[in-house]
């Protein structure tokens, strides 16, 4: 794994993640979700829910919704807002980018 | 065995809650049957047909046998087609207010709203701390001082299960409910699991049902006759029987405290009438594991995972047979819980914690179970 002067984190090659789907990244003490929408947009949020402690990556991606395994909570993949019940609190999000076939993630230090 | 466990506290309020808490066993991490991943895309796959065709048979099933009752209204006639418009109303009127409330029945979200909102009427339950409710009752599944969906304490409270018949029982607490609402209030336990931010919604939909309920007994009285009440309203009382019977099956006589949904759901094989009636809920442990699959692809998640639980009950009667059995039990042994073997090829059970006198007490007898069997299979080979 790489990691760049302003914690550029290497997370993958850019087609592992399928279309519409999310890969759970963990670093350092911390767990990222990383998504690729349908158009091939790479987001990054936190990995868990903000509702209860259940990792993203298990969920459902829904164009740029990501739905939580557990209880159905939603959020916009490319804002981290909250947009259905009981997912109340937004997620933070990370910058993503996509650099000679390889997605990166800017980790929390 | 049953000297020695005591009576618990099922209340929100109470100390089982805080113990759970320190236990590690609310908000827990849960077993999960290994499903690849692709297969689970597939599975999770929202649609709106499967949905809007159920709804539209549904609610035109309603207004036909709606509009035969208010011919046969002051004949005989009157009480059978009542009694299958009851359950049109209240058994569907349940099954869609828990698929829409997870919002996996349609993929349009505003069509699941739009139905939760309507079904959670008629079945006389506040949409917004229902939510809350359930949202809770999936987090801590039979969690003794968590769950504020456990249908009843061991032992069981046979009173209210007789009175919950005809809705005698539930019903009355949800108006009570629904008049403290609309005055900007909530009961204690509602305050456990329903956020602040969520009150306004509460009082503003009991109102508005409130204000429904009030035109229809308006509109008996101007009529001087029962069947406006019949028609809205009333039979979320007398068409609640097979939503009892559905609901009996779910959870019962199966375990507390544990983190292993094989061990405290049930799941069910229905013919298709009931399973349209239900929408698959039948699929119990299914839906509890993995509760971001929409009703219409729960058979096909039946067959993903059967390898690893238990084999389900043989129709509704045989379901009952099994959870009614264990309450009579249960009355007298307090630590009586059902135990099912697993199939050879699935992942041991997971019991989660182990201090808590009678589930210790099942592991060591479901484990003597485990080596009599293998050893009687050993004795037939």
């Amino acid at each position: 794994m790489s990691v760049s002067e302003n914690n550029w984190v290497e997370v993958c090659m850019a087609d592992e993640i399928e279309q519409e789907d999310v890969i759970r990244f963990d670093y350092k003490e911390r767990s990222y979700a990383v998504y690729r929408s349908e158009n091939d947009g790479y987001y990054a949020t936190e990995g868990y829910c903000t509702h209860e402690r259940v990792h993203l990556a298990d969920g459902y991606v829904m164009g740029s919704t990501i739905e939580c395994p557990k209880h159905n909570g939603r959020f916009d993949i490319t804002t981290g807002k909250a947009k259905k019940n009981p997912a109340c609190v937004d997620l933070k999000t990370y910058p993503v980018k996509v650099e000679d076939g390889k997605v990166y993630v800017m980790a929390d230090a | 065995m049953a000297d020695i466990i005591r009576k618990r506290d099922y209340s929100l309020t109470g100390p089982e809650g805080k113990l759970a808490e320190e236990r590690g066993m609310a908000s827990a991490e849960w077993y999960k049957t290994p499903i690849p991943r692709t297969r689970m895309k597939e599975l999770m796959k929202r649609k709106d047909g499967p949905a809007i065709r159920d709804t539209i048979i549904w609610f035109v099933l309603l207004a036909a046998l709606g509009y035969v009752g208010v011919l046969s209204w002051g004949t005989w006639w009157a009480v059978p087609v009542f009694a299958l418009y009851g359950i049109l109303y209240a058994t569907p009127g349940d099954s869609r207010w828990h698929e829409c409330g997870h919002g996996t029945a349609f993929k349009t979200s505003w069509m699941n709203e739009a139905v939760y909102q309507i079904a959670s009427f008629m079945v006389l339950r506040s949409a917004t701390p229902w939510r809350w409710s359930h949202t809770r009752h999936h987090t801590d599944t039979y969690i003794v001082g968590r769950d504020p969906e456990i249908h009843t304490e061991r032992p069981p409270i046979w009173r209210i299960l007789i009175m919950q018949m005809l809705h005698l029982y539930g019903g009355p607490v949800e108006l009570k409910r629904f008049l403290l609402h609309c005055v900007g209030k909530l009961d204690k336990q509602e305050k456990e699991y329903i956020p602040e931010s969520e009150y306004g919604k509460t009082f503003r939909e009991a109102r508005i049902y409130l204000l429904i309920l009030a035109a229809v007994i308006v509109l008996c009285v101007w009529q001087g006759s029962l069947l406006p009440a019949m028609l809205i309203g009333m039979p979320s009382f007398y068409g609640v029987i097979l939503v009892l019977l559905f609901g009996l099956t779910q959870h019962l006589g199966l375990y507390d405290d544990v983190l292993d949904h094989r061990l405290n759901s049930r799941t069910m094989k229905l013919n298709p009438v009931l399973r349209f009636l239900y929408w698959n809920m039948n699929y119990h442990v299914e839906h509890h594991m993995f509760p971001m699959v929409p009703y219409h692809a729960l058979p096909a998640l039946h067959e993903e995972m059967k390898y690893d639980t238990p084999a389900p009950r043989n129709g509704l009667w045989s379901a009952l047979k099994e959870a009614i059995g264990a309450l009579i039990r249960q009355g007298k042994d307090l630590s009586y819980a059902v135990v099912k073997p697993l199939p050879d090829t699935a992942r041991p059970y997971m019991y989660g914690l182990s201090d808590i006198p009678y589930i210790t007490e099942r592991i060591r007898q479901a484990a003597g179970m485990a080596m009599n069997h293998s050893d009687k299979e050993g004795e037939s080979a």
